[in-house]
């Protein structure tokens, strides 16, 4: 429909969590996806995106499937990742309360459920390095990323944590982009996965 | 419509919108709420007994001990949910202290209430709430429901009632895309479910909120079943912990579930499994002995 991302495919693993809303953004953005839920659905993709979700269930099912694994090749092949909440506590190195294993594509530390439980899930507005107005930014039962390597850019801040953040091809949102009608986050992800990795600043992309 | 355009009510049905694609699973303790999520639960339903023991040993079934949902919530990091009566918003109020994550006013306990449900937008903690068609659907989401699940018949091992409940829903919702404007006024009285929310779903094709199945799933082709039939997640109660083998049979519903379009892999989840729970034949029973008739 759309010429401007021709030819670029995007995947959105579909174990469990909120995989169809992903969908609905790329739709609006006229690129093409598809749902990977076992490890031949990854062929002929430029970017994967892990939704958000109950990591715990996810990891589970990717691990006991090789989709875990085939994942990892992915991403040494220099596929694309973009994990929001649950997804980026499956690409962080480090995870705790409690820890669990993860794909440890992002020089990053998390903390689960790091604001507390449902009761504190909220919607914020927030300044993001992608353009100069403010984003919203749904956060249910998110993480909190308490640390991140030198090589990690971080495009957006909310009450003193990271809550964006990029590390070439990876990037990461505690919060749910694909719960709001902005496109920006999804936008600058399926340039990443364009473009292809080392673009540092946010601004070229 | 105005309730729900709001903050609350979207962080609300966006944790609903989280746990789509899995499985939730009744546990009456921290350590069947283990076993539920290294099995791969993407939330667990805290309760005093599971419905197929209420239905068995008879008397007033209540909203679980605190202490036993602390416990709970201490030993898993998934979402917690937790049951009250239908129109007990004191127990409803103590949940909430509590914080669980999710509350489900539930016909499996019995009712506090027989003409009031629960307001349910006063509250931080979101509401799940049993429906059989589309208008008593409607009526719990003008109330604040910010997720649906069928009523089915819980307790009982039988996919029948969640089927119907299921079927009855999304064709309901298939009607109202094909009428006129006109039309849907008569119909909202029809379903005795407010205008604003008849009309959303005769332009949007679905329910504003989450539309999950609940009542009767004891195989992972259960859950295959409720899914292709428009499910977006779904609710376990006796089939695991009355099973022969509760790890196993969750870890084979999870799969299903995932799958449940590729019959290959139901196929294996369906394979290695014991004895399911023993089922109850519906048209046996008793009305008096339906749960799915309690609320409105």
């Amino acid at each position: 429909m759309r010429m401007k991302y021709d030819g670029l495919k995007i995947g959105i693993v579909a174990i469990q969590g909120d995989y169809e809303a992903h969908a609905k953004v790329l739709e609006r953005l006229g690129v093409e996806h598809k749902f990977v839920r076992t490890p031949p659905n990854l062929s002929g993709l430029a970017g994967v995106i892990l939704p958000g979700g109950e990591s715990t269930t996810q990891l589970k099912v990717m691990t006991e499937e090789g989709l875990f694994d085939a994942l990892k090749k992915f991403a040494a092949a220099d596929g694309a990742f973009f994990g929001t909440c649950a997804g980026t506590i499956l690409l962080a190195k480090e995870v705790h309360g409690p820890s669990q294993a993860s794909l440890g594509l992002l020089d990053a530390s998390v903390l689960r459920n790091g604001y507390g439980r449902q009761v504190a899930s909220d919607v914020h507005m927030g300044q993001t390095k992608l353009r100069a107005q403010p984003l919203e930014m749904v956060f249910i039962r998110a993480p909190i990323i308490q640390s991140v390597g030198s090589a990690v850019e971080i495009l957006a801040e909310d009450a003193g944590h990271p809550v964006l953040v990029r590390e070439g091809k990876i990037l990461a949102a505690t919060f749910h982009p694909e719960l709001s009608d902005d496109t920006t986050v999804h936008e600058y992800f399926v340039r990443i996965a364009k473009n292809g990795a080392g673009v540092a600043n946010a601004a070229k992309l | 419509m105005e309730l729900m355009n709001n903050n609350l009510w979207r962080v609300k049905v966006g944790l609903a919108e989280m746990l789509k694609g899995g499985v939730i699973m009744d546990v009456t303790n921290a350590e069947q709420a283990k076993i539920a999520e290294d099995a791969g639960a993407c939330a667990v339903m805290a309760l005093e007994r599971v419905p197929s023991d209420i239905r068995k040993e008879g008397g007033v079934a209540r909203m679980a001990a605190p202490r036993i949902i602390r416990e709970i919530m201490d030993t898993v990091s998934i979402p917690v949910m937790a049951k009250v009566r239908i129109g007990h918003f004191a127990e409803a109020q103590v949940l909430e202290a509590l914080e669980v994550d999710y509350i489900d006013e539930s016909e499996v306990l019995t009712p506090a209430d027989e003409e009031h449900h629960v307001w349910k937008h006063g509250y931080k903690v979101p509401f799940v709430c049993g429906a059989r068609n589309l208008g008593e659907a409607l009526r719990r989401i003008a109330e604040g429901a910010a997720m649906v699940r069928t009523k089915g018949e819980a307790g009982s091992g039988n996919i029948v009632e969640a089927v119907r409940h299921m079927r009855t829903i999304v064709s309901q919702i298939k009607r109202l895309t094909l009428l006129g404007e006109e039309e849907l006024v008569h119909e909202s009285k029809e379903l005795g479910s407010p205008f604003e929310l008849v009309a959303w779903v005769a332009k949007h094709g679905k329910l504003p909120v989450p539309n999950f199945s609940a009542g009767g799933i004891a195989t992972p082709a259960d859950a295959a079943l409720v899914m292709q039939l428009g499910a977006e997640a779904v609710f376990v109660g006796s089939g695991i912990f009355k099973s022969s083998d509760p790890a196993v049979r969750a870890r084979a519903i999870v799969k299903a579930t995932t799958h449940y379009k590729d019959p290959k892999v139901v196929l294996e989840a369906s394979e290695e499994l014991g004895d399911a729970m023993k089922g109850l034949d519906i048209r046996q029973m008793d009305e008096k002995d339906l749960l799915q008739t309690r609320g409105w």
